[in-house]
C-alpha cells in the first residue's frame, strides 16, 4: 500500500485521481478506510460513526474498479471512492436498523436507489450509519446503539439525525457520506460537525428504499468535505426513478460544472427573523462575516422578511408526527422486525412488540402524531397546521421574488453537551432555523463559515428555489474560495 | 391544553403502543407540554388560507401517475425472508379469534 496518500484529506476528486493514477489501489484504500474506523470510530468513547461495515460488498466493488484501472482505463465518477450510507437507507444482504432495537437484525431484500446509483458510478460502500432511531432527533442521542459523538469535541452531540453521516465525514472516516433530512437532519449534524450538509430539493432524489419518517418531507442528500463533492454526488445520485412516485421528471444539470460559474449579480436575502434574540454571538459574527465575503464576491446583499418564522417548529412537528404515527404502524411484528416473545394473542403482539422495540422519542412522536389525527382534534392541529405550511410557502414564494437565495445561521446554538437539552421541546427548537426549507420543499445546504472563539464550527446556511440546487451550490462553493483566501 | 391520564391511555391504544406507568406519567407531562407550544398556531387566522396537501405540487415533481400494468416486483421468498415467523408461504401470527 503507497504511504503517500493520506486517506483524512482525500476529496472524491482526490481519491478517484489516487485510484486512477494507481497511486493506491481501490482495494487498499478501502482497506485503509477499514483500518482507520477500526482504531478511531469502534472502541469505547470514541466517536462510534458507523454500526455495520460491508466489508466483503466494499471488496468486490474495489476490485471491480481496480480492473478497469490495471486495464488503464477510465475508472466512472466515483470510481474508487469510500463512502457511507446513513443506516435508514436499504441495503440488501446488509442488516438495516435505522438506530432502533425494534430492526435489530433486520437484513433488508433490495438496496435503496441512492445507494445503486452512487455504486453504478464505482463508489466503495464502506457501511452504515448510527443515527437517532428512525431519524427523529436533533442531537445523535436517540441511537439504540449509543450515541455518536463529534469529531471536533467529543464531550459534545455531532447534531442529528444524521449524526453518523456528518460526523464520519469530520473524522475523515469516509470520503462522503449520505444523510437523510426531514426537518434539519442533514444541515444540523452538518454544522455542528463543520461539513458540507446539502438537502435536495423535495422530489429531487428518489427515496426508494429510505425508511419513511414523514413521506410529505423525507429527503437523501449528501454530506461531504466540499460543495464539489455534494455537487458531484448530487449529480449521481438525483432524477426521476419510476419506483418512488415522488421523485420528479425535472433535468438534472451537470452540478460540477454549474459550481464553477461566477456569483456576481445574484441577489441574497438575509430574513430578519432569523438574525434576531436567542442566536449564539459567534455564530451571528461568523454568518454575517460569511454574507460580507458573498458581497465582495460581487452578490447583492438584501433585507427580507419571513414573517411567519416562528411558527415553523409548531407546524412541523404536528405535520411529521402525524405522518410517522402512520407511518410507524407497518412495524407490527408481522412482517420484519422484532416480535414479542411474551405476546399471546394477536393485540398483545402488537402492542408488546412495539413497546419493547421503539425508544422514548420515537413513542413520544407516535402519541403525539396519533393524538392530533384522532377524533376531534383532527381540524385544530393537523388540517390548522397544513393552512400554517401553506403560508409559510408563501413566505418563500414572495421572498424569491425578490431574491435567489436566502442566507441564515444553520442553528441558534453551537453544537450542545451530551445531555444538556433533556426536555424534548428544547430539543425540538434547535431546528427552528432549518424547518422551513423542510416544510416548503425547497432545496438549502449548511456550509462551514468559521468557528467560535472556543473552537466550534459554525454554518452558514443557503436555501434555493425549487430545483435550483445548482445556484446554492455555487454560492457555497464561491464562499469556500472565499474563505480559503482570508485563511 | 392538559392532558390527562385518560388522554394518554385512549392514544396509545390507537397506537398500539402497551405503555408502562412511568412511560404514561411522563408522557402526559411532555405532550402537555408540546401541545401548549403549539397551541400558537391558534394565533394565525387561516380562514381563508388552502392547506398544502402535497409538497410536490409546489415543488412541480410532474405528473404522479403511471400506466397501471403490471410489473416486476418483490418475489415471496424474499418478502418473507425477514419475517419473525414464516411457514407455507404465509406469514404466522398468533391465534386472532380467541375462544
Amino acid at each position: 500500500m503507497s504511504s503517500t496518500v493520506d486517506i483524512k484529506l482525500l476529496t472524491i476528486d482526490s481519491a478517484r485521481a489516487a485510484v486512477q493514477q494507481r497511486q493506491i489501489t481501490a482495494t487498499a484504500l478501502a482497506e485503509a478506510f477499514f483500518q482507520a474506523i477500526d482504531a478511531e470510530d469502534r472502541q469505547p468513547g470514541q466517536v462510534n460513526a458507523y454500526l455495520t461495515l460491508s466489508r466483503e460488498r466494499a471488496l468486490a466493488q474495489a476490485a471491480t474498479v481496480d480492473a478497469i484501472a490495471d486495464r488503464g482505463d477510465p475508472i466512472p465518477a466515483l470510481g474508487g471512492v469510500p463512502i457511507a450510507v446513513k443506516d435508514v437507507l436499504m441495503t440488501a444482504a446488509t442488516r438495516t436498523t435505522a438506530g432502533s432495537r425494534i430492526l435489530g437484525n433486520y437484513v433488508p431484500p433490495y438496496d435503496a436507489t441512492a445507494i445503486a446509483r452512487l455504486e453504478a458510478a464505482g463508489a466503495v460502500l464502506l457501511g452504515k450509519l448510527n443515527c437517532d432511531e428512525f431519524a427523529m432527533g436533533s442531537s445523535g442521542e436517540n441511537s439504540a446503539w449509543g450515541p455518536v459523538r463529534n469529531p471536533r469535541d467529543l464531550s459534545r452531540v455531532p447534531g442529528g439525525s444524521s449524526s453518523g453521516s456528518a460526523a464520519a465525514v469530520a473524522a475523515g472516516t469516509a470520503v462522503a457520506t449520505l444523510g437523510s433530512e426531514t426537518g434539519g437532519s442533514i444541515r444540523q449534524p452538518a454544522a455542528f460537525c463543520g461539513v458540507v450538509g446539502l438537502m435536495p430539493t423535495y422530489g429531487r432524489v428518489s427515496r426508494y428504499g429510505l425508511i419513511a419518517f414523514a413521506s410529505s418531507l423525507d429527503r437523501v442528500g449528501p454530506l461531504t468535505k466540499s460543495s464539489k463533492d455534494a455537487a458531484i454526488l448530487l449529480r449521481e445520485m438525483a432524477g426521476h426513478d419510476p419506483m418512488d412516485a415522488t421523485s420528479a421528471k425535472a433535468p438534472v444539470p451537470d452540478y460540477e460544472l454549474e459550481i464553477g460559474k461566477p456569483v456576481r449579480g445574484l441577489r441574497v436575502g438575509m430574513p430578519k427573523e432569523y438574525f434576531g434574540e436567542g442566536l449564539d454571538a459567534d455564530i451571528r459574527s461568523r454568518v454575517e462575516e460569511a454574507i460580507q465575503l458573498l458581497a465582495n464576491a460581487g452578490c447583492e446583499i438584501k433585507q427580507i422578511s419571513l414573517p411567519h418564522s416562528k411558527y415553523a417548529i409548531a407546524t412541523y412537528y404536528v405535520l411529521a408526527t402525524a405522518e410517522a404515527s402512520s407511518n410507524l404502524a407497518r412495524f407490527d411484528g408481522v412482517r420484519y422486525g422484532y416480535r414479542s416473545p411474551e405476546a399471546k394473542t394477536l393485540s398483545e403482539m402488537y402492542s408488546r412488540s412495539r413497546d419493547d422495540g421503539f425508544g422514548p422519542e420515537v413513542k413520544r412522536r407516535i402519541m403525539l402524531g396519533t393524538y392530533v389525527l384522532s377524533a376531534g382534534y383532527y381540524d385544530a392541529y393537523y388540517l390548522k397546521a397544513q393552512k400554517v405550511r401553506t403560508l409559510l410557502a408563501r413566505d418563500f414564494q414572495s421572498a424569491f421574488e425578490q431574491v435567489d437565495a436566502i442566507a441564515a445561521p444553520v442553528t441558534p446554538t453551537l453544537a450542545f453537551k451530551f445531555g444538556e437539552k433533556a426536555d424534548p421541546l428544547s430539543m425540538y427548537l434547535a431546528d427552528i432555523f432549518t424547518a422551513t426549507a423542510s416544510l416548503t420543499g425547497a432545496p438549502a445546504i449548511a456550509a462551514p463559515c468559521g468557528e467560535s472563539k472556543a473552537g466550534l464550527p459554525v454554518g452558514l446556511q443557503i436555501v434555493g428555489r425549487h430545483f435550483e440546487e445548482e445556484v446554492i451550490l455555487r454560492l457555497a462553493h464561491a464562499l469556500e474560495h472565499a474563505r480559503a483566501g482570508i485563511r | 391544553m392538559k392532558i390527562t391520564g385518560e388522554d394518554v391511555q385512549r392514544v396509545a391504544t390507537l397506537a398500539h403502543l402497551d405503555l408502562t406507568s412511568e412511560e404514561q406519567a411522563r408522557m402526559e407531562k411532555d405532550l402537555t407540554d408540546i401541545l401548549g407550544y403549539i397551541d400558537q398556531l391558534s394565533e394565525l387566522d387561516t380562514s381563508h388560507v388552502e392547506p398544502m396537501t402535497r409538497t410536490s405540487e409546489i415543488a412541480q415533481a410532474g405528473d404522479l401517475f403511471r400506466d397501471d400494468e403490471p410489473r416486476a416486483c418483490l418475489d415471496r421468498d424474499s418478502a418473507l425472508q425477514a419475517a419473525p415467523q414464516a411457514a407455507d408461504g404465509f406469514f404466522r401470527v398468533p391465534k386472532v379469534i380467541v375462544r
